[in-house]
């Protein structure tokens, strides 16, 4: 149908354009979510950096950058693999879409073991939300809170990498839906590129 | 050929998302570099910072697509987002002051 045909009909043409910005709205929604949820990263990072910066004495206790080095080489390889498994999608390969999936899903896994043994490491060695051996309290509080949120986005993302691929496979979901999985995936990674430099790196002893 | 077939095509080949995987992974590795240069805490956090917006910037443009979207959109997200980010920075003046005092105080 014609747009002259839509107009004689007494449509106006403003009704008759797609979706904002020409991509689909569930796309849309999830660049939406992803812009808000940056701000939300954003505000604990400078949050944090607002302490860091004001404390004399800021606790410096990472020995070793091996363990953040191996969870971010993991969380790289998982946002390929999960470019992979779009691209098996696009391309109607349905059983290599969802092997692709499932291989981010486990490198997701890996990575939150890994968090959690570093995590039960520092416990172990006295840190805990308000206190720890090296100095000033708010470094537990700040460093739990940044990477607590960045491992319940990642946990969050494996359970959804495992329901939309198994509804992939089932027919339920399509290729579009894997995409938009990626978009939040991808996003994680990213949020860890700031993570890593800010609350690791910066307080690695020398 | 299909629209999607055509779509996949015009994002380019697994050649490229590697190409951009293994910069990402270098310039991760660049900022563990970075770590351990006997400079001052600022320099390093700034250079680092750099280095992670970088890393955000060909992440979101080639593994999120956003570069083959619509320019107006591409242009939305990155002037809303900036700009956002760029407000939440009106508070480090009383960071420093913090540490060093209120400024201009003599």
């Amino acid at each position: 149908m014609s747009q002259a045909d839509l107009t004689m009909e007494g449509h106006s043409t403003g009704l008759t354009i797609g979706p904002v910005f020409s991509i689909p709205t569930k796309k849309l929604a999830m660049w939406l979510f992803i812009i808000a949820d940056t701000m939300t990263f954003a505000a604990c990072l400078v949050a944090y950096g607002f302490v860091r910066n004001g404390t004399p004495a800021w606790p410096r206790p990472f020995h070793s950058i091996t363990n953040v080095a191996l969870m971010t080489f993991i969380l790289l390889t998982s946002s390929l693999t999960m470019l992979l498994g779009l691209r098996s999608a696009r391309a109607g390969d349905k059983a290599g879409a969802f092997r692709w999936t499932m291989i981010t899903a486990a490198a997701g896994i890996l990575f939150a073991l890994l968090h959690v043994r570093e995590w039960l490491g520092l416990i172990n060695e006295g840190m805990t939300l308000f206190k720890n051996p090296w100095g000033t309290g708010l470094f537990g509080a700040s460093f739990f809170s940044i990477t607590g949120l960045h491992l319940t986005h990642v946990t969050g993302g494996v359970i959804a990498l495992i329901v939309v691929g198994v509804r992939y496979k089932g027919g339920r979901y399509n290729a579009d839906d894997i995409e938009i999985l990626g978009l939040y995936w991808h996003f994680v990674d990213l949020v860890w590129m700031f993570v890593v430099p800010l609350v690791y790196l910066l307080n690695l002893t020398h | 050929m299909t629209t999607i077939a055509a779509e996949a095509q015009k994002s380019g080949g697994i050649g490229k998302d590697l190409i951009v995987y293994v910069c990402l992974l270098a310039l991760a590795g660049l900022q563990f570099v970075i770590a351990y240069q006997n400079i001052d805490v600022s320099q390093m956090f700034v250079r680092m910072l750099a280095v992670a917006c970088v890393e955000a910037g060909l992440a979101e443009l080639f593994f999120m697509h956003l570069w083959s979207e619509k320019r107006v959109f591409l242009w939305f997200v990155i002037i809303f987002t900036v700009s956002v980010l760029l407000g939440m920075q009106y508070g480090w003046t009383d960071s420093f002051r913090m540490v060093n005092g209120a400024p201009f105080s003599k």
